[in-house]
């Protein structure tokens, strides 16, 4: 067995596209389990109340990179061939920082904001317009970020590479910092936690 | 007969405790959220799914690059096809561009939310915000930070779920850099909008 399936041809584009629907309904639905549907829980981590955005991100990361390191040594699936975004630190950075405060201001990520306006919050789908004139903005603005866009490019780099470490000691260094981050999320929740264990009604 | 709105057409404000108590007695009345880290495990194994399946990870801000890419090239194609950015996502003109993985994943994502939600009884047409804060600046806000989001979204070449979470798994240097500046960023401006929230 050879994976990643679509890359080795098992299915072609038209199936992948199936494949793209039933790989959202579970990202959709694990989303709206976590409450990932209400900007006020996902607020909630950055006022310190509720850490759970903290808590389902780096649980999903470490099930998500604990899996693919025990099915590359195994064999069952060529890293390779998993697309990576390749990095580019100028840009990067500075649209990380730019979409943290767009996290605040406007209560959801892109994903995040597409479980709000299923779920009916209505600020959820203004937040969807805002995301389409940003995008305009954006591509009006392409000619003159072009410079920073392509600023700082180090082609497709992990961790391990960049650290000169192998990858199971970066592995095992993601674990252990999530746990520590997880003992220190529930000694913050308990010091600054809301009383209603964090629930939107 | 006057209210005929079904509850979960109304704004929470709208709906006055005593029929809440009927909601709970029906059982209707919203579920608590799941425990994080067992979402957390269940989005992680949607994540390692779509890189065995796919050879890829999760996104959704490219869904709405495509999008606004179709809309405007309807409306101004030459625009479009000189623009650096949306050119890419129309091609050629052979294949749609809606016909795209990720338009076909954020629409799973919409419809698996639903299917939660409405499970769970938490689907209400509402306003998240906090209580010192009216609707109308929460909606401008909302529409603010969502043009901030995408503007950083697209400089990164990815957002929280094509990024940070996607690269974090596959131990990818600049998501990981990305990652600690969106917290960063939210951190260094929680403060100013807090009445927004709390």
């Amino acid at each position: 067995m050879n994976a990643p399936f679509f890359k080795f041809g098992l299915f072609g584009e038209e199936a992948s596209l199936l494949v793209a629907v039933l790989i959202g309904i579970g990202f959709g639905f694990f989303l709206e389990r976590a409450g990932f549907g209400s900007a006020r829980k996902l607020v909630a981590q950055f006022y310190l109340t509720d850490l759970a955005v903290f808590k389902v991100m780096f649980t999903a990361i470490v099930t998500a990179m604990l899996g693919v390191t025990l099915l590359g040594s195994m064999g069952v699936l060529d890293l390779s061939q998993v697309y990576l975004v390749p990095t580019y630190w100028t840009p990067q950075i500075l649209g990380g920082l730019v979409l943290g405060a767009g996290f605040v201001i406007g209560g959801y990520c892109p994903g995040t904001s597409i479980a709000a306006v299923a779920t009916g919050r209505i600020d959820g789908m203004i937040y969807v317009l805002g995301i389409g004139a940003g995008t305009l903005t954006f591509a009006g603005l392409f000619p003159w970020l072009k410079g920073l866009y392509l600023a700082g490019g180090a082609g497709a780099l992990t961790l391990p590479q960049l650290l000169h470490l192998p990858y199971g000691v970066v592995v095992f260094g993601v674990v252990v910092m999530a746990i520590a981050g997880f003992y220190g999320a529930s000694l913050i929740e308990a010091r600054f936690g809301a009383k209603d264990g964090g629930r939107t009604e | 007969m006057v209210t005929t709105i079904p509850d979960v057409l109304r704004p929470m404000e709208m709906v006055p405790p005593k029929e809440m108590g009927q909601d709970a007695a029906r059982g209707r009345v919203a579920q608590a959220y799941s425990n994080p880290y067992l979402a957390g495990i269940g989005l992680g194994l949607v994540l390692l799914a779509a890189f065995v399946i796919m050879g890829r990870g999760l996104g959704a801000s490219g869904a709405f690059s495509a999008t606004v890419a179709w809309v405007l090239n309807a409306i101004a194609p030459a625009y479009v096809a000189g623009n650096e950015f949306l050119e890419p996502y129309i091609g050629d003109g052979a294949t749609h561009p809606l016909k795209a993985w990720l338009v076909f994943e954020v629409l799973g994502v919409f419809a698996g939310a639903l299917i939660s939600g409405l499970l769970a009884g938490r689907v209400k047409v509402m306003v998240e915000k906090g209580p010192r804060v009216s609707p109308s600046v929460r909606l401008a806000l909302a529409f603010c930070g969502g043009m901030l989001m995408a503007i950083g979204a697209h400089l990164a070449r990815g957002c929280t779920s094509g990024q940070a979470l996607t690269g974090g798994a596959l131990l990818n240097a600049g998501s990981w850099a990305f990652m600690m500046c969106v917290f960063g960023g939210a951190y260094a401006v929680a403060y100013f909008f807090r009445k927004e929230w709390i």
